[in-house]
């Protein structure tokens, strides 16, 4: 479940953020073979963190697609630096893991 | 186990706006967030882009159209269930940025509040039902601007 892969890349005078990040997103709209509606399960918050600081924060609703991939750029990181990505989901699953700015 | 969660939420609003603006105004975004936290729920569960606006901006606004925000969509998604989304401006002073799909069963998909340092540069991918308008959302400096994008949706990618 806590699968996050992330890369953090500094460009210019500012770092580009990928994550990759593994959860079903399940919208609450589908049903199983039976016929059951499965329910909803998604992320709800991702956040990414620089010594503390939140630097940006995305809510997702379940029209996020399945294993969602987030790209953000941020100024103020330097080569080195540790970032952290975190999530939450509408279960109250979390799952967060440090990338290093190459 | 709402009320955990409800005011965690206010919590990282909070302290996130917190850190960005310094401690002047600290009242004033604490309330702000309040409101954010609410819409959480209520703006993600919307049926319509009027009621993800009431649920956000408690009113429903009318964004100016902006042609400086970059919506990067595809002309045709063959497979709607991941629909590549990019959203990029060069406005000054933007807090937040907002992704709608309008014929959704729930058109809010995404939100991405902007902290210290961060660009209004991001993308993420997305679900679509059916062939519809993609608005790009973009608060700043209290106002509200937008950019859409008609995207045709081969395969449909929100039911079963």
């Amino acid at each position: 479940m806590a699968g996050i892969k992330a890369k953090a890349k500094l460009k210019g005078d500012a770092v580009k953020v990928k994550a990759l990040m593994k959860h079903p997103m399940e919208s609450g709209l589908r049903k199983d073979k039976k016929g059951n509606p499965i329910p909803a399960h998604h992320i709800t918050e991702i956040t990414l963190l620089a010594g503390g600081e939140t630097l940006m924060t995305a809510n997702f609703g379940p029209a996020v697609s399945k294993n969602p991939y987030i790209s953000m750029i941020v100024a103020g990181p330097a080569k080195g630096d540790e970032l952290t990505i975190a999530w939450i989901d509408n279960k109250g699953e979390s799952a967060s893991t440090e990338v290093v700015v190459k | 186990m709402e009320t955990i969660n409800t005011t965690r939420r206010t919590l990282l609003k909070g302290t996130a706006l917190a850190s960005v603006l310094g401690i002047t105004g600290i009242v004033d975004l604490l309330t702000m967030s309040q409101a954010n936290a609410a819409w959480s729920e209520v703006a993600f569960e919307s049926g319509s882009v009027g009621d993800v606006m009431k649920a956000l901006f408690n009113e429903d606004l009318t964004p100016t159209e902006s042609a400086d925000i970059t919506l990067k969509a595809p002309d045709i998604a063959e497979n709607g269930a991941v629909v590549p989304i990019g959203v990029k401006s060069t406005m000054p002073g933007i807090n937040r940025i907002v992704i709608l799909v309008e014929q959704n069963p729930s058109p809010l998909t995404a939100t991405f509040n902007l902290g210290k340092g961060a660009r209004a540069d991001v993308s993420t991918r997305i679900k679509m039902g059916k062939t519809s308008d993609v608005i790009a959302l973009v608060e700043a400096d209290g106002k509200l601007y937008a950019a859409r994008k008609n995207v045709k949706v081969t395969i449909g990618g929100c039911g079963g």
